[in-house]
């Protein structure tokens, strides 16, 4: 899936607002060609801030971004004509139809017209018999969709969604997650922000975690949920005690205030996770225990911790 | 959904006319969607004026230099509304979007800005030149009219609307908010455009109000369009169109200047 060269190369990009106010810092980046790349931050991280510097809505203070080999700055013409913004807020023309909201946009990004093609990203967006109804008509969700169908009127190869899901319905969420697989399959690639976590775990081949206007992290998906992924045994004891027994002392062991839960932090990665070792060794203590159970981090536990330990 | 023809396209890309075709439909769209507001309420309002002005007060005025009161007046008539209504047009076209932020999809898109303006300008200004011969047909109706200069009128007429669309280009720009978007052609356009001579000859002034009135831009664009029509003015016709191109040239100046650093536009 990875080629060698990338389709968006961001490079020392940095923004500082008028107010003095520093949104991004010296962020470097880069897109792989038809990769799903979910921006992972907390509101006000410069998740935003980073996507309109990329798409031309605001000025960098200093750095570079290619898209698709093109500055953004010198060969703007050529850079945005490649890339689809779909923007966080539901801004649309109250009054233009769907039909011509479409086509304007396909026209703006300078593209003849080709009707054939906006009606296929109509019907592909379950918009097509609204295709004549006045955006102002519409619920937010099928807003939503008019937004991401003129993002796609000029066949960019670059998507950018910023926050696509926010305030959207968990079934419209399932289709618009399809939705961007199906592009992605087209060949598209897509940048998506969000503070949903379930979002970039369900959608993404690599992870950015940006904070504070840095860019903390970008792992693949999968190698982010190993790496970090760190799984705890919890087991709820019979009969509170008050002390864990000095026999265990090498084990990552915690006991609940209470006295009544051991928690155990393994890493299923190691070679030996020591769960028997541990039992064997709580059994000989005379430690019984009610229930036991397993959980595993979330890329939210991740998340959460990866920003705690930055601030 | 992507094709391989859209880089090549993008690369290609010198003029993005497609963009300005955009632009100018979806502004003219809007005119047609709302028609009361677009020409019916301008021209009835002009009409109003003849009626005043041109009929009932005109009937007891003596005629200006040969020319009978009522019809004095439609050069200045037609240019008031060409001025404000030029204004009103592009201010609006660009400060909805910002309002509403639909500005984005103009941001990101391989739009420059001379382009932009084309579009938008073109659009204002091609909107209230309609309504200006509108109401010189309207005109028609209630005082006898004679052009004899019909090319210089169209001339001053493209020159005008388009000069002050850009006027209004900028208005809507510098805006951020309705009340700053009304509080120019409010204060000053209306006043400029009042006291540019519409209703009288500047010679009907004392001396030294001929004096001051002569810092007023509108006078020249009158005195020109005027002379288009009864070969009467109040400066030479050289000063008007040259005046006129000053204005012109001054705004295209101040919108080049407000793409180039990104004012009230980009962060």
């Amino acid at each position: 899936m990875t080629s060698p060269s990338p389709i968006i190369t961001v490079s020392g990009l940095s923004k500082t607002y008028s107010t003095g106010f520093s949104a991004l810092k010296s962020v470097d980046l880069e897109i792989r060609r038809g990769e799903i790349f979910a921006l992972l931050g907390p509101n006000g991280a410069g998740k935003t801030t980073l996507i309109s510097i990329i798409c031309g809505l605001v000025k960098p203070s200093a750095g570079t971004v290619l898209a698709d080999g093109h500055d953004i700055q010198r060969d703007y013409r050529a850079a945005r004509s490649t890339i689809g913004l779909v923007p966080q807020e539901l801004t649309t023309d109250a009054f233009e139809t769907v039909w011509s909201t479409v086509s304007f946009s396909r026209g703006l990004f300078g593209k003849p017209k080709n009707p054939a093609f906006i009606e296929r990203i109509l019907k592909e967006l379950s918009l097509w018999d609204k295709k004549d109804t006045q955006i102002r008509r519409l619920s937010g969700g099928m807003k939503r969709r008019v937004l991401i169908a003129k993002a796609l009127a000029h066949e960019p190869r670059i998507l950018f969604l910023d926050e696509p899901t926010a305030g959207v319905d968990v079934e419209l969420r399932q289709d618009m997650w399809q939705m961007v697989r199906r592009l992605r399959d087209g060949g598209v690639t897509i940048i998506l922000t969000t503070h949903y976590i379930e979002e970039a775990e369900e959608m993404a081949d690599r992870i950015g975690v940006i904070s504070k206007g840095e860019i903390i992290l970008v792992e693949d998906k999968a190698e982010l949920m190993r790496k970090l992924g760190k799984k705890q045994l919890s087991l709820q004891l019979q009969q509170p005690i008050a002390a864990l027994p000095a026999a265990l002392s090498g084990f990552d062991l915690s006991l609940s205030p209470a006295g009544d839960e051991i928690v155990y932090t393994y890493d299923t990665q190691a070679e030996r996770t020591g769960i028997t070792t541990l039992l064997q060794g709580l059994g000989e203590a005379g430690i019984r225990f009610r229930d036991l159970s397993t959980s595993q981090s979330s890329l939210e536990d991740i998340f959460v911790s990866l920003v705690k330990e930055r601030a | 959904m992507t094709t391989a023809t859209s880089q090549r396209d993008a690369a290609g890309m010198r003029l993005n006319l497609r963009a300005v075709a955009a632009i100018y439909r979806f502004e003219m769209a809007r005119t047609w969607r709302t028609p009361l507001q677009s020409i019916v309420s301008p021209v009835l309002s002009t009409a109003l004026y003849f009626i005043v002005f041109g009929g009932a007060i005109g009937s007891r005025m003596q005629s200006i230099e040969g020319v009978p009161y009522g019809a004095f007046i439609v050069p200045g008539l037609i240019m008031m509304s060409l001025l404000t209504q030029s204004i009103a047009n592009a201010s609006f076209a660009i400060y909805f979007p910002k309002f509403t932020g639909t500005i984005y999809e103009l941001l990101s898109a391989p739009v420059a800005w001379w382009e932009a303006v084309i579009g938008y300008v073109g659009a204002a200004a091609s909107k209230s030149m309609l309504l200006g011969l509108i109401i010189l047909l309207t005109a028609t109706f209630f005082v006898p009219l004679r052009i004899e200069h019909p090319a210089m009128m169209l001339l001053f007429l493209v020159l005008t609307a388009t000069t002050f669309s850009l006027f209004g280009f900028i208005i809507g720009i510098w805006a951020d908010g309705f009340e700053k978007l009304q509080v120019i052609p409010l204060l000053i356009v209306t006043p400029l455009a009042f006291l540019g001579g519409s209703f009288y000859s500047i010679a009907m002034l004392p001396p030294f109000w001929q004096k001051v009135t002569l810092f007023n831009p509108v006078v020249y664009l009158i005195s020109g369009f005027r002379w288009s029509f009864y070969g009467l003015a109040d400066v030479s016709l050289g000063v008007s169109l040259g005046m006129t191109l000053f204005f012109l040239l001054l705004c295209i100046g101040i919108i080049g200047w407000i793409f180039r650093t990104g004012y009230r536009l980009k962060n």
